[in-house]
């Protein structure tokens, strides 16, 4: 099983190149079987080693497949190593990424570049397995940028609209930003280790840096720029809400379950470097609690609803930035594994509502759905719970509280940290309660048209159980104690101590984490359904009708980079449009020019003159070499 | 043997100037002829009578009746000795002649002022001895003196051959815009 | 046995080859200035010589007769062009080649 390893990345590209070469020619169901069933077989792939991992439980495979350049002593490798870690994110990916892909055959059903998208989705999972198998950091930069290339190629999918040309430029520029940054982080990284493999780098840095070393520092906020760019976190947030301008599918795949996590990964697979500069792992943690809570007043105002959960996303990886953040790292992946079911899940079924509607993306014209279209209802619903964290019963509760727990018990943690994630959770629950009642409840106010067949439905509800039982492979210790997921994790991520005093009252944190959920149902039903007059009276104050229209355009971050970037850019290059540093080379052509016309009047075929012209110049070199 | 130096050279001067003064080119020719043979006394005081052999022969022997036949072939008359006379005005010679004035005191300014002159006694280096180089170290030499010669008869033979009427292209289009 | 200054030698290939230089400077028939090209090269010649003898080397004199050979060589080719020019133009006159635009 372990020599199969390279098929788990191979397949999906090999479903790629097929599709790209014969895409043209073969027929639509032979498309979705190349395109579902390279996912497939990778998925099953993935599986079976899975079993054989939990089985053996060694520490790693490693699979060499060939070596790819040697330059001057550096030697990177085409190498895959699984540990823990990484078989998480591949059964995530494969999985979760196979059942997208099932339901796009249904979703693109009537699309006409059906090749296209099966290609760049191919290689964008298989990109994004290279990026968490990669055995050293030059060939994860190689996943990194393949799957940044395929985040662009597939928000771009309707070329012909130019706004999606444009979310597409622009979520490839900022996260360009990062990857410099990251690029940057890994010559460092060669510079000091003379190699960029990740477990070499990983157990040599303690002896290199003490804790809180300066360099440690440097990679590790580096490192975070890289991380902060792919993961849509503040200051780099702002491509992700205008991403969800590609296809659905697109959306729940890439910009919602795996691809957008990679930082999440990046971190917590360099979780020493992190350790080490105590800093930048408190930068981390701030990070994600700034983003979880301004994305998180974003959402509530947005109208979209693929808006809505693409900030509902970028408070969600703030969660796992916090968790990474205070140390609390299998917390952070727990949290990462739960979120790719459930946010998977609510693009699925926001798509499902859209294809119904006509592309109807508007909640303010939707409504009334419960009835029309149960199946979408209830597992949305489910979705919703998890991801509103709805105590007991869903997977997100769980991981959420995991995470709000060592926010304030664990070594790193703080009061603040904790109230942030707390006000985050409350401002969730209203938001997602607020999507889940403007489109199912109320008045019909689309007709539906296409309601969803079994493809769509059959991943629904697959997400939908996974979304609920998910949790229960990690329970807090006084309620359970199971800690699977944790143990699992163990040999790869340093386990985390609760502090003791804290200890004793942790039920009363849940409780307080349970209530903070339902009242944020409560609330949302209160202005939705109940009495949608006080969201009438709201409406009228006017600093409430400001801060909506400042939360809306997403805290004025597009706005502060148009005028602190863009504009003094295109300024500059506009001024540059006239070539005013050309200016003194088309100077010098235009003088060699005026030369050349004086001179060439000196070619008058008068031979004398010639000889004439010789013998000046060369009493003008004697008198000079004479005299001077 | 040093007043012959002086005097030679005094004639080459003379005569050159001579030359190049005349309007009736056989006249410029005859002095020309003079001329050569005056280098010729030089080189022989200076110690090469063998290269002053070869100035006559073919300087003033060969080269010279080559002219000499050609002038003959243009049929000269007294017309073309006017005409060299109306191009020949002072307003022409002036200004050349003032420059290559100036080139010259500029030559004699590095041969007489770069350092004082040691007479040392000029030891003629004999016929023998060329040979011996000409045929030793500058064979290749000697060889391409063979090609080239070889070239200027062949160009010789080819430009000066009379065709039937070529007009050059140029020349054609003259005629025809006249 | 000579007892003439280099100097003077040299001086005296200058002023010859200064003549050659103003006739081919203020003539302009053909045949004249192949004349003066003459006598610059016969100059040039003269300088060689002086320094053959000055330094007792025989390459001095083989660089006249290289010259030598050259000069022979230029005028029959100079010769033949001369007589093309003139059967051509009906003239000698060199300015009245310029239409060649060379």
């Amino acid at each position: 099983m372990e020599n199969l390893l390279w098929l788990i990345p191979a397949l999906p590209f090999l479903g790629a190149i097929l599709l790209v070469l014969f895409g043209g020619r073969l027929p639509k169901s032979l498309l979705s079987l190349i395109g579902v069933g390279s996912v497939g077989v990778s998925a099953l792939v993935t599986i079976l080693l899975g079993f054989e991992f939990l089985a053996e439980r060694p520490l790693y495979y490693q699979q060499e497949v060939w070596q790819w350049f040697s330059v001057a002593g550096f030697t990177p490798s085409v190498a895959f190593h699984v540990d823990a870690l990484s078989m998480v994110f591949i059964f995530v990916i494969t999985f979760v990424g196979f059942l997208i892909h099932l339901y796009a055959t249904a979703y693109m059903a009537d699309e006409a570049d059906f090749a296209r998208f099966f290609a760049c989705m191919n290689l964008f999972v298989g990109s994004m397995l290279v990026l968490v198998l990669a055995d050293n950091l030059l060939l994860l930069y190689l996943g990194w940028e393949g799957v940044g290339l395929c985040s662009y190629l597939l928000i771009g999918f309707w070329y012909k609209e130019p706004a999606n040309g444009y979310a597409a430029r622009k979520a490839f520029i900022i996260t360009r930003i990062g990857d410099t940054a990251m690029a940057i982080g890994l010559f460092l990284l060669f510079q000091l280790f003379g190699t960029l493999n990740i477990q070499t780098i990983l157990s040599d840095a303690p002896q290199v840096w003490p804790v809180g070393a300066e360099g440690a520092l440097l990679v590790a906020l580096l490192l975070l720029g890289g991380a902060v760019g792919k993961s849509g976190q503040l200051p780099l947030q702002t491509w992700l809400p205008d991403a969800m301008a590609g296809p659905t599918p697109v959306s729940a795949l890439i910009h919602a379950a795996t691809m957008v996590t990679a930082g999440v990964y990046l971190i917590a697979r360099m979780n020493v470097v992190f350790e080490l500069a105590p800093l930048a792992q408190l930068l981390v943690a701030v990070v994600g609690a700034a983003t979880l809570l301004i994305a998180g007043f974003s959402a509530l105002t947005q109208y979209d609803l693929k808006r809505v959960l693409a900030y509902s996303t970028i408070s969600q990886i703030g969660y796992m930035f916090l968790a990474l953040g205070v140390g609390a790292w299998s917390a952070g992946i727990f949290h990462f594994m739960i979120h790719a079911f459930f946010k998977a899940l609510l693009f699925l079924c926001a798509g499902a509502i859209i294809l119904a509607l006509h592309h109807e993306q508007d909640m303010r014209h939707m409504g009334g759905l419960r009835k029309s279209m149960p199946v979408v209802f209830w597992t949305f619903l489910i979705g919703a719970g998890s991801l509103a964290a709805l105590p007991l019963i869903t997977a997100g509760f769980y991981s959420k509280d995991q995470i709000l727990w060592y926010a304030l018990a664990g070594e790193n943690g703080n009061v603040w940290l904790y109230a942030a994630g707390l006000a985050g959770a409350f401002v969730t629950s209203i938001y997602t309660f607020r999507m889940v009642f403007l489109t199912f409840y109320g008045p019909a106010k689309t007709h539906v048209s296409h309601p969803p067949g079994k493809l769509i439905t059959i991943p629904l509800i697959l997400l939908a159980i996974l979304s609920l039982v998910g949790g229960f492979i990690e329970l807090p210790h006084n309620f359970g104690h199971l800690v699977l997921f944790s143990e699992l994790l163990q040999p790869v991520l340093p386990a985390i101590e609760a502090s003791a005093s804290l200890a004793a009252n942790e039920w009363l944190f849940q409780l307080l984490a349970a209530v903070v959920s339902l009242g944020g149902v409560f609330v949302a039903y209160l202005f939705y359904i109940k009495s949608p007059y006080l969201l009438h009276r709201l409406m009228h104050n006017g600093l409430a009708v400001r801060l909506q229209q400042f939360w809306f355009a997403g805290w004025g971050f597009d706005a502060l980079y148009d005028n602190l970037f863009v504009r003094p850019y295109v300024f500059l290059a506009n001024l540059n449009k006239r070539d005013i540093i050309d200016s003194f080379y088309t100077g010098l052509a235009r003088t060699a020019e005026g030369f050349h016309v004086m001179l060439s009047q000196s070619q008058n075929g008068v031979l004398r003159s010639y000889v004439m012209g010789i013998v000046v110049g060369a009493i003008m070199i004697l008198t000079i070499s004479l005299f001077l | 043997m040093e007043l012959t130096f002086y005097i030679a050279a005094a004639v080459a001067i003379l005569s050159t100037i001579m030359v190049i003064t005349r309007y009736n080119m056989i006249h410029a020719l005859l002095y020309l002829v003079v001329s050569f043979m005056a280098v010729a006394v030089v080189f022989f005081t200076l110690g090469a009578p063998f290269m002053a052999a070869l100035e006559i022969i073919i300087y003033a022997g060969a080269i010279v009746v080559l002219i000499i036949f050609v002038i003959m072939m243009l049929n000269m008359i007294q017309e073309d000795v006017q005409r060299e006379k109306e191009w020949l005005k002072p307003s022409v010679w002036v200004g050349p002649a003032l420059l290559s004035a100036v080139l010259l005191a500029e030559l004699a300014y590095i041969l007489l002022g770069a350092n004082p002159s040691q007479t040392e006694a000029l030891v003629a280096v004999d016929a023998k001895l060329v040979g011996l180089a000409l045929f030793g170290p500058y064979l290749l030499g000697v060889q391409l003196c063979g090609i080239l010669l070889m070239a200027g008869i062949v160009g010789a033979y080819h430009l000066g051959r009379q065709k039937k009427k070529v007009i050059h292209r140029f020349l054609q289009e003259r005629s025809a815009a006249a | 046995m000579s007892t003439a200054s280099m100097e003077a030698a040299l001086l005296l290939a200058g002023i010859l080859f200064m003549l050659g230089l103003i006739s081919v400077l203020i003539r302009r028939n053909i045949i004249f200035m192949l004349i003066s090209v003459e006598i610059m090269l016969n100059a040039a010649g003269l300088a060689f010589i002086v320094a053959g003898t000055r330094w007792v080397q025989p390459d001095g004199q083989i660089m006249f007769i290289f010259i030598l050979t050259m000069a022979a060589a230029e005028v029959s080719v100079g010769l033949a062009l001369i007589l093309q020019i003139y059967h051509q133009l009906k003239t000698l006159n060199s300015d009245a080649a310029n239409i060649m635009k060379g």
